[in-house]
């Protein structure tokens, strides 16, 4: 395994070296995602198993190129699981490449975001140097908190050598209820059912229905169907499955895909285009072109709303994927970028 | 730590008055304090052994007088030291002799509750407690309870990233604030987060909390507020073997649960708190644990019940569930007032903060009472059992000759410990200038190098709070990477940053 970091290492002097930035990819299942992909391929596969995995201790470490679909298997084995719900989008997903994107599914509104579960990162940063970050404990406050900063940071900081994760135990119970109901409807429920001590884990709106998903303890999940009533779903883990890895029919076809990321309470926003919504209302997604007129309209709506827009599959990219950042934030991006990678070697473009 | 080492370094009246002069140009004489005799109770903060004097205090009311001092400072080339109500027990908030301390004591106003969102927007000087209590009329509360809820701030909490005893379950402060408004020395205000719930570009909200203070002025925090559970009740469980103790806690955790609460006190420790609060502490037990669940009525006793069952296998000798709400405070009371009962048994006492993969916790246990029979100290243990976050209390009286260094070399040894089992040498206490010299034993010069690249970013000026929580790689050199052994370290000397 030394000997493939080494590899690696040499990779990162030659890029430098030579000024020919290194397009950094574990799978490859999310190279639609994200701005421009540009550079040489580093393939991370190789670099691949898990380090260390203590059920008791509810962590987990494992190499950048372990296929994510063998680390929830393990997981199972022992009853636990990835509490963020990463969606793989294709089978070769690693958990190298699930960091960097720093994609959470259905349960991110109840049980947090990807980000919040990372524990310590290794790198290899831009100057071929490898850094260890935070650790494989739950409480570490040593240093500023990097490991979580490489969350979402879509390789662009460094090379993700290996990680450490909170794991969590699957719940006992598990039940998925419908109501029918508009959008307005669905939100204001949603954001009234959060403020009660229910156990929700997920949440889907789309063309008048709402799925609930409740996970806990059995009697928690019994209690809570009890109370709110609704239909009763069978079998609803394909449901959710198909949700979190974009399979449901909402996703299929050939029109841009936005995600709005804005406050749960948000009213109903473009109200006209074709939408689901999840998280509670926090994740709203767009059917609607990519070209500059709507993006700007798109932007304009989510910012109001009080978050942002990302233009998350297909469309037009040079409108932009991400939503543009105030230029106080833009230089601190600047700075970390040039701190971590100075060569600028790392995915240029693809985040801004 | 209680004992007062008079280590301050002098004040320069001349450039007190220069810079106090030109803060008053910008600020109302209220929001200042240079006289000696009221910036006096600013010159520490739990870390009550370090005493400096700041050479000037500022109170702001509002963000624009807080982009005024920054500038004042940036201008002048003044280090700036941020402080909530100063309970942080690393030294985070301890003054400079050169520096102006900017205090969040007036921004203390909850902006607003919206319960339909479930958040509340705060100013960094509204108390931990104030926050759940402004809350509770809508069956909600903000998570993170740290023993010193009562006094200590939200703006402290962002900065320590602090935890508490409901952490394993309902997560630390990274978890549960949404959004930080601060103002960066180069005298913008910046928003990091958002009320969605993630924001474009790098998740810098993330790298902000538990950042010292050194990365910018919090002016404004949007936390996240969670339903108050229906019920809860915790589990009293006595152990004969503190390794029995520690395997009961990975047995509860195998069985899937995730319990609000699970901590664990040693005999000193249970012997130490039970006189002040008389909980009813088994105190021939060589391990008590408190296991909390909560949640519905049905979902509580179901989880009482598997727990139970558990800990009973796992080898408890005796089992008590608290019956109400009364006794299970009582059940809590000792393991919250654990540092002052510690003030009460011994004149002083050195609260550590390391952790630990909970798997060594019987082995670092027994080290650790090595340690007490090496350093001629007692020392009580109090731990976050569920998250592997030990507080070994160390005790000692300052006015012997010695103690307080010896105290001092047992603290570091014990991190030193912590970082050998694959742990970390602060959990959620900070670094500040306490644990400076150990994090040389934690990271190499790389990993500092790249802390440094991330202070850059945000504080090129290197103003704000300088010579804390990360140290120079000259510093580490210096110590050879070896814990500091006897003697206390003067702060001032070496150039950190």
């Amino acid at each position: 395994m030394q000997q493939i970091v080494d590899t690696f290492r040499e990779r990162v002097h030659a890029a430098a070296r030579e000024n020919k930035p290194l397009r950094i990819r574990g799978g490859g299942s999310k190279d639609w995602y994200g701005g421009l992909l540009e550079g040489e391929l580093l393939d991370t596969r190789a670099y691949a198993g898990i380090v260390d995995y203590e059920p008791t201790e509810l962590v987990l470490t494992a190499r950048c190129g372990t296929p994510l679909a063998a680390i929830e298997a393990v997981l199972a084995e022992r009853g636990q699981m990835l509490a963020f719900e990463p969606p793989h989008f294709g089978a070769a997903a690693t958990i190298g490449g699930a960091i960097a994107s720093g994609l959470s599914g259905p349960r991110r509104a109840s049980s947090g975001a990807l980000r919040d579960f990372v524990l310590g990162a290794t790198i290899l940063d831009g100057k071929g140097d490898v850094l260890r970050f935070g650790g494989r404990v739950m409480k570490n406050v040593a240093g500023y908190d990097v490991s979580r900063l490489l969350a979402g940071s879509l390789g662009t900081l460094g090379l993700l050598l290996e990680v450490s994760v909170k794991v969590l135990p699957r719940a006992a119970g598990e039940t998925t209820l419908r109501f029918a109901l508009d959008q307005a409807g669905a939100l204001r429920t949603l954001n009234e059912w959060a403020g009660r001590p229910l156990p929700l884990s997920g949440s889907c709106w789309h063309d008048g229905v709402l799925s609930l998903r409740l996970s806990g303890a059995r009697a928690a999940v019994e209690d809570a169907r009890r109370t709110l009533g609704g239909e009763l779903l069978a079998d609803c883990a394909p449901f959710w499955d198909s949700l979190r890895e974009q399979r449901h029919a909402f996703f299929g076809g050939d029109e841009a895909l936005w995600r709005l990321s804005v406050p749960s309470t948000a009213g109903p926003i473009a109200p006209g285009a074709g939408q689901l919504i999840e998280w509670g209302g926090a994740q709203r997604w767009l059917r609607a072109p990519g070209d500059p007129d709507t993006a700007a309209r798109i932007r304009a709506a989510a910012l109001a709303a009080g978050g942002h827009a990302t233009l998350f599959r297909g469309g037009d990219k040079s409108v932009g994927v991400f939503q543009p950042l105030a230029p106080a934030l833009a230089r601190i991006h600047e700075r970390l970028k040039a701190g971590f990678d100075p060569a600028n070697i790392f995915n240029p473009g693809r985040m801004f | 730590m209680t004992a007062s080492i008079p280590l301050g370094l002098p004040v320069d009246p001349g450039r007190r008055r220069q810079v106090a002069a030109a803060l008053r140009a910008v600020l109302p004489e209220r929001c200042i304090l240079s006289d000696p005799e009221d910036t006096r109770p600013y010159e520490c903060d739990g870390l009550a052994a370090y005493r400096q004097l700041p050479m000037v205090v500022t109170l702001p009311d509002t963000e624009r007088q807080v982009l005024a001092i920054l500038q004042v400072c940036r201008e002048l080339g003044v280090p700036v030291v941020p402080r909530g109500a100063g309970t942080g027990l690393s030294g985070g908030a301890q003054p400079l002799a050169d520096g102006v301390v900017i205090s969040t004591a007036r921004l203390n106003r909850i902006l607003r509750v919206e319960p339909h969102a479930r958040t509340a927007v705060v100013q960094p000087g509204v108390r931990n407690l104030a926050i759940s209590e402004a809350a509770a009329p809508f069956g909600l509360y903000y998570a993170p309870d740290p023993s010193s809820q009562i006094a200590c701030t939200i703006g402290g909490n962002v900065a320590e990233n602090a935890g508490g005893v409901h952490c394993l379950k309902y997560g630390l402060t990274v978890h549960n604030v949404l959004r930080v408004r601060a103002c960066t020395i180069e005298g913008e205000v910046i928003e990091l987060g958002g009320e969605a719930l993630d924001a474009p570009g790098l998740d810098l909200l993330a790298v902000f909390i538990g950042s010292e203070g050194m990365l910018g002025i919090v002016t404004e925090v949007t936390v996240k507020l969670v339903p108050r559970p229906a019920l809860a009740q915790v589990i009293m469980a006595s152990f004969d073997d503190v390794a029995l103790g520690g395997n009961a806690v990975a047995s509860v955790i195998a069985a899937g649960i995730i319990p609000a609460g699970l901590e664990m006190m040693d005999r000193t420790s249970a012997r130490m708190v039970e006189p002040f609060v008389k909980a009813g502490y088994d105190l021939d037990a060589a391990a008590i644990l408190l296991c909390e669940a909560d949640g519905t009525a049905l979902e509580v006793a179901e989880e009482i019940g598997r727990m139970t069952e558990v800990l009973r296998q796992a080898g408890a000798n005796a089992i008590t569930v608290s019956q109400d709400e009364a006794e299970r405070l009582r059940f809590w009371s000792g393991r919250k007032n654990a540092f002052p009962a510690a003030g009460r048994i011994s004149p002083d006492y050195y609260c550590m903060d390391g952790t630990i993969p909970r798997k060594h916790l019987a082995q670092v246990l027994a080290r650790i009472a090595d340690m007490e029979a090496t350093y001629g100290l007692r020392c009580a243990n109090v731990f976050h059992a569920g998250d592997g976050n030990m507080h070994p209390l160390i005790l000692f009286d300052a006015n012997r000759p010695g103690e307080l260094e010896r105290a001092e070399a047992f603290g570091a040894a014990i991190l030193a410990l912590c970082v050998e089992v694959g742990g970390t040498i602060t959990g959620e206490h900070g670094v500040g200038v306490e644990k400076i010299d150990s994090m040389c034993v934690q990271f190499g010069s790389r990993e500092l190098e790249a802390f440094f690249a991330v202070k850059r970013a945000f504080d090129p000026f290197a103003l704000l709070n300088p010579n804390k929580a990360i140290p120079t790689l000259n510093r580490c050199a210096e110590l050879g990477r070896m814990r500091v052994s006897g003697g206390v370290l003067p702060f001032a000397q070496l150039p950190r940053f």
